[in-house]
């Protein structure tokens, strides 16, 4: 039987590879924009994987706006993204170093 | 029943419809033509929407089912962040214009992301505080890269996004783990659940749900993105990075923390105490080797962070008034400091390297001494207005019970100093260098001098200020 512990350990498993591939990542932005989607998308599945526990719809109405939003995150993320190649010819996560902080 | 509900929320709606009529108005228009007009009336608008919160809240509103709570608190912090945005709005104007970077999105951006922050800080529930919050955020992520042809704010708008969508991240599995485990996103309804003993999965949920409040008032050690950020955008924007949203973020953390999980001040005590010391500490030291002015604004709002954090700290009603005072002179500081530093230019070219400023006082003895009083503050010399502020959050940290922490205060502001007065340094003494120009706009040079202004007529009574904030304070804690 799969029951809520299941649930919470694969989007664990999925937010955490998600931060180590923002933090580990030396190559390409666009993988950084991928990590990013995998740690909205664990939450989704903590929000669903509740909301059928608790038998209350709040956590699904909770995943849909995250959804919308990460849409959006990533429009404007490509965006930025573009605007970035655009000057530097580039888009090596160890190329955006202009700034060093 | 809805009606009432929208009647609440109007000051976010008339701003929202504003802005989507804006956006359609300059984009059948003129276009970027229709920008200095639109950022008049955008800032005009605010200044108004200030006014109406200031004089018609009244008493405690909760609208939508408590998912949206319109009371003393949020009222404060709108207004200072409604009159802060007005001014960089109207600082930037004749900056942008000259620099072609005027562009209508621009206004309306900011007209969006003041949205946000609007209901940030009224959010009473999980849902509504990260759809504001990414109203917010998103809008910003623009902002800092609106230099679309420089690498360097380009950079800055990926490292904000970059960084800002992590924390969102992080954010968003406090917050799912806190409804998982507390049943519900209402703040009211968490805290009901952790009347008894929290669980452990609310406990995780809170330490997820700070780190990602921390990333957004650039409290260290989540502080990495804010110097490149404020480096990188153009300087109107980072003025309006340093004020607006440092408040709405603050606010948003103390109505979490108190609304949410006010019945177990000391879980959270210790994790905002540490933030606080290690923000104040991390401020006041990496400043120092700095040589760009923004740079070191950057860094100078870490370690204001860090005071503010330590008024929340205390867990009081009394930190939380202390709280609203210092972030309301912060930006007060901030927005003449940021006047000065946008008339800072040689050629009509910008520049942000401090030592161009060396015997600045010489050919601009009235500015500098502005400056001078600015910088003070800041530093949070005595006779000044910052020195209020620290002295309220050391008081609020030290009734507490935090003495510790408050004493970490007094000498992390100490090292501070040692910044500030380089820079009063170089404007006072030290050999001639390369002048800068002597011109300055007629909109910063009143915001100089009436930011300076008030850092010195504020301490017969700080504007009254203190009772409207403890009022304010008193109706999120009790």
């Amino acid at each position: 039987m799969i029951g809520l512990e299941h649930y919470l350990t694969v989007a664990a498993a999925l937010f955490v590879i998600g931060i180590f591939g923002l933090f580990l990542n030396r190559k390409n932005v666009i993988i950084l924009l991928m990590s990013i989607e995998l740690m909205l998308l664990a939450v989704n599945i903590n929000l669903v994987a509740f909301s059928s526990y608790l038998g209350d719809l709040v956590g699904q109405v909770f995943t849909l706006f995250v959804l919308t939003v990460a849409a959006a995150e990533a429009a404007i993320g490509l965006a930025i993204l573009v605007c970035f190649f655009r000057n530097r010819g580039t888009i090596d996560v160890e190329d955006v170093n202009v700034m060093k902080g | 029943m809805i009606g009432a509900d929208i009647q609440i929320l109007m000051p976010e709606i008339v701003l929202a419809v504003y802005a989507m009529g804006a956006l359609l108005a300059a984009v059948y228009t003129t276009k970027d033509g229709m920008a200095p007009l639109l950022t008049w009336a955008t800032s005009g608008l605010f200044v108004l929407m200030a006014v109406w919160i200031g004089i018609n809240g009244q008493g405690t509103n909760i609208a939508f089912g408590g998912m949206f709570v319109d009371d003393g608190f949020a009222r404060f912090a709108k207004v200072v962040i409604l009159l802060s945005a007005a001014a960089v709005l109207l600082m930037s104007e004749s900056y942008m214009q000259r620099r072609g970077l005027l562009r209508f999105e621009y206004p309306i951006l900011v007209a969006l992301a003041v949205v946000g922050m609007m209901v940030m800080v009224s959010a009473g529930d999980l849902m509504a505080l990260y759809m504001g919050l990414e109203l917010q955020s998103l809008a910003l992520y623009v902002v800092a890269s609106l230099r679309r042809d420089s690498v360097k704010s380009t950079e800055a708008g990926l490292k904000y996004f970059v960084l800002g969508a992590l924390s969102s991240g992080l954010l968003l599995y406090g917050a799912s783990l806190t409804y998982g485990f507390a049943g519900t996103t209402l703040f009211a309804g968490i805290i009901e659940a952790t009347a008894d003993e929290p669980s452990l999965g609310l406990l995780f949920g809170l330490v997820f749900l700070i780190a990602g409040f921390a990333f957004k008032v650039s409290a260290a050690p989540f502080h990495m993105w804010t110097p490149d950020v404020y480096e990188g955008s153009p300087t109107p924007v980072t003025a309006f990075f340093a004020t607006a949203p440092k408040v709405a973020a603050m606010a948003l953390f103390a109505r979490v923390v108190h609304d949410a999980f006010g019945g177990i001040v000391g879980d959270w005590q210790q994790i905002v105490a540490f933030l606080a010391v290690v923000s104040m500490f991390l401020g006041a030291i990496a400043a120092i080797g700095q040589k760009d002015i923004k740079r070191l604004m950057a860094y100078s709002s870490i370690a204001h962070m860090g005071f503010a954090l330590m008024g929340l700290a205390a867990g009081t009603a009394f930190g939380v008034q202390a709280m609203l005072i210092y972030m309301a002179i912060y930006v007060t500081m901030n927005i003449g400091t940021f006047a000065f530093i946008l008339s800072m230019e040689r050629d009509g070219r910008p520049v942000t390297n401090i030592e161009s400023l060396k015997m600045y006082s010489k050919r601009q003895p009235l500015r500098a001494l502005a400056m001078l009083v600015l910088l003070f503050s800041l530093a949070g010399v005595p006779p000044m207005v910052g020195f209020f502020g620290k002295f309220y959050v050391l008081r609020a940290a030290y009734d507490g019970g935090l003495a510790w922490l408050a004493v970490a205060g007094v000498i992390a502001s100490v090292i501070g100093a040692f910044y500030y007065l380089r820079i009063v340094y170089f404007m006072y003494f030290g050999e001639e260098g390369e002048a800068l120009d002597g011109k300055i706009n007629p909109v910063l040079w009143g915001f100089l001098m009436g930011s300076a202004a008030v850092m010195l007529i504020g301490v017969v009574n700080l504007f009254g200020i203190e009772p409207i904030a403890a009022a304010a304070a008193a109706t999120l804690v009790n």
